[in-house]
């Protein structure tokens, strides 16, 4: 018996054995690929941090041989510079409340469209669905004109309006993403509350709308980052410097700061932070509802 | 007298409601729908065929906004950069998505770490970044150029010299816009039922057999999806050039909405830019129709 329990035991040890060598094998394996992957995300990552690094740096050592990846000491100069010569808190402030405006108006047009166009039927419905998705391919630049000479006409020139007005009266693409979301929702609790004689509005605010949730926090968090990121729109309506928003002023801090001279690249990084921080900032806390979005997009596309 | 007002009050059925309430819910679209995007699709098609410049009204000159266009040489350089972008950022953009995609693929630890590393650049503003390119790739400054004299290698002057101008955009917009696209294919790889790959790997076949019969065939759908929506992207390259080069050197990174940007708002030609925007319109219209004929014979659905 007790050779038996030896041969037991030397045989549990060399599978034991086995199976280490077997896991390290495999954890070798993965070497390669982890380094791959470890150099694609410096590839992606660094220069975030350059950009971060570079706007904390006294405006000497932007200059420095060699270059230095932390900046030590971290100096804030850039930023009071930056403030000190640009309306920065204005841009900052003007940014977030186009984007505000635009946002609010997004989710309210398309999710009203969505709902329409999945559960109500009206003649024509899918027609006009048809052409709603066409019209999400269609290059902005072959309307640009004529929508400039219409807002033009408005006295809208210079203003913020053609930048939130058009949301408010639908956006294709999220019509199209709401749409998919609520054909995916039961059907049930709707036909009940009709039963009980609920109209459509009070179905769509009380039952609906609670049960889109993810999919309105989705397309809020890309409707806000493509208002806040924004150049083209603001590049043809905006001249005066106080309507600016970051996008737009950023630029123009980039085309008229150099005279600010050799602290011109700090500043300018620093402004490049403050443009991208928040956005950075929302990415981190929602990434989930980012990453289902793009998801999304590719699926049902 | 009494049939009509009798017949004035008798309730809406309810699929009337129905429909009522349907036109209702979607009329700010419908209403958006006229004014933003159908109303001037047909505006800019007539102003294409006139010569407006806002201070005179809009004379009528038939098809010499195009026949003017197609023999312009500053748009025929427009519109070889454009196609030089897609061409060649479209294919670089997707292999690296892809490869990251497939390296993600497995069970790894920290993929999130990863993921979100990748798509970072993305929620950057397009200003933003570009700002910073310049900066990495600065010519005498930068840090790619000081990288480069550590290996004794003088590195060109990235933005100002015709030659690289156009590279360094596309790491922009590769930089950019790789991410997002990885996504997409994580995703549609993720879709990949494991059975397949343990059947083929019963029957033997190696790890590239298992690629070019398994993977790419069940990807096809995602990975048309990302060349489409990459090449119309790609047609509408603009604010990079605006930001760093402003079309230079040498007109190398004049893009052709950047063309037309000019001749809207700086010539006020809004005439000759309707046309351009209307034929940058065919143009992406003919390349996807294109694309979707193609795509019968390798793109497959379930």
């Amino acid at each position: 018996m007790e050779r038996a329990d030896e041969s037991l035991s030397l045989r549990a040890v060399q599978a034991r054995r086995r199976d280490r060598v077997r896991r390290l094998a495999r954890l070798a394996r993965q070497v390669p690929r982890h380094l791959i992957l470890i150099a694609f995300g410096i590839l992606f990552g660094f220069p975030m941090l350059w950009m971060l690094s570079s706007s904390l740096k006294p405006s000497q050592a932007l200059f420095q041989y060699p270059p230095q990846i932390l900046p030590w000491p971290i100096t804030f100069d850039n930023y009071t510079q930056l403030f000190q010569y640009f309306p920065v808190g204005r841009f900052f402030l003007n940014s977030l409340i186009i984007t505000t405006l635009n946002v609010t108006g997004t989710l309210v047009s398309c999710s009203m469209a969505a709902y329409s166009f999945s559960r109500l039927h009206w003649p024509g419905r899918n027609m006009v669905f048809a052409l709603t998705l066409a019209t999400i391919f269609l290059p902005t630049q072959v309307t640009l004109v004529p929508l400039y000479l219409i807002f033009r006409s408005f006295g809208w020139v210079d203003t913020w309006y053609p930048l939130w007005v058009p949301a408010w009266f639908g956006v294709a693409f999220y019509i199209f993403l709401l749409r998919q979301f609520f054909l995916s929702l039961p059907t049930e609790i709707e036909d009940a509350a009709k039963v009980d004689g609920a109209g459509y509005l009070r179905i769509f605010l009380s039952i609906e709308l609670p049960l889109m949730r993810p999919a309105l926090i989705t397309v809020a968090l890309f409707s806000f980052m493509s208002t806040w990121n924004d150049f083209v729109t603001p590049l043809i309506y905006i001249h005066s410097t106080d309507k600016m928003p970051l996008a737009l002023g950023l630029q123009f801090i980039n085309s008229t700061g150099a005279y600010v001279g050799q602290s011109f690249w700090g500043m300018l990084m620093a402004g490049a932070v403050c443009a991208t921080l928040p956005m950075v900032i929302l990415f981190l806390f929602l990434q989930r509802y980012f990453v289902r979005g793009i998801v999304m997009t590719g699926l049902k596309g | 007298m009494i049939q009509a007002s009798a017949r004035a009050r008798r309730p809406l059925s309810m699929r009337q409601r129905e429909a009522i309430a349907g036109i209702l819910f979607a009329g700010p679209w419908l209403i958006g729908l006229c004014a933003f995007i159908l109303l001037p699709l047909v505006q800019s098609l007539w102003y294409s065929f006139t010569t407006y410049d806002i201070l005179h009204p809009a004379r009528f000159v038939g098809l010499s906004n195009y026949t003017d266009l197609v023999h312009d040489p500053l748009a025929g350089q427009a519109f070889g950069n454009t196609l030089y972008i897609t061409v060649i950022g479209v294919p670089i953009g997707i292999l690296m998505a892809l490869g990251m995609a497939l390296l993600l693929n497995q069970d790894i630890r920290g993929i999130s770490l990863y993921r979100t590393l990748f798509y970072l650049p993305s929620v950057a503003p397009v200003v933003a970044s570009t700002l910073l390119w310049l900066w990495v790739l600065n010519g005498n400054y930068g840090l790619i150029n000081m990288l480069l004299s550590e290996l004794n290698i003088l590195g060109p002057n990235w933005f100002n010299d015709p030659a690289w101008a156009k590279p360094s955009i596309i790491l922009i917009i590769t930089w950019g816009s790789a991410g997002a696209t990885m996504i997409i294919l994580l995703a549609g790889l993720k879709n990949i039922p494991l059975t397949f790959y343990e059947a083929a790997r019963v029957d033997g076949a190696s790890r590239l057999a298992q690629f070019r019969h398994i993977t790419i065939p069940l990807l096809s759908p995602s990975l048309f999806f990302v060349v489409v929506v990459g090449v119309i992207n790609a047609f509408q390259v603009f604010t990079q050039a605006y930001v760093a080069t402003q079309g230079g050197p040498l007109n190398s990174t004049l893009f052709y909405v950047y063309d037309l940007f000019n001749n809207a708002f700086g010539y006020f030609k809004m005439g000759y830019a309707s046309a351009m925007g209307w034929l940058l319109f065919l143009v992406i219209l003919a390349i996807t129709l294109i694309q979707f004929r193609v795509a019968r014979y390798w793109v497959f659905y379930e």
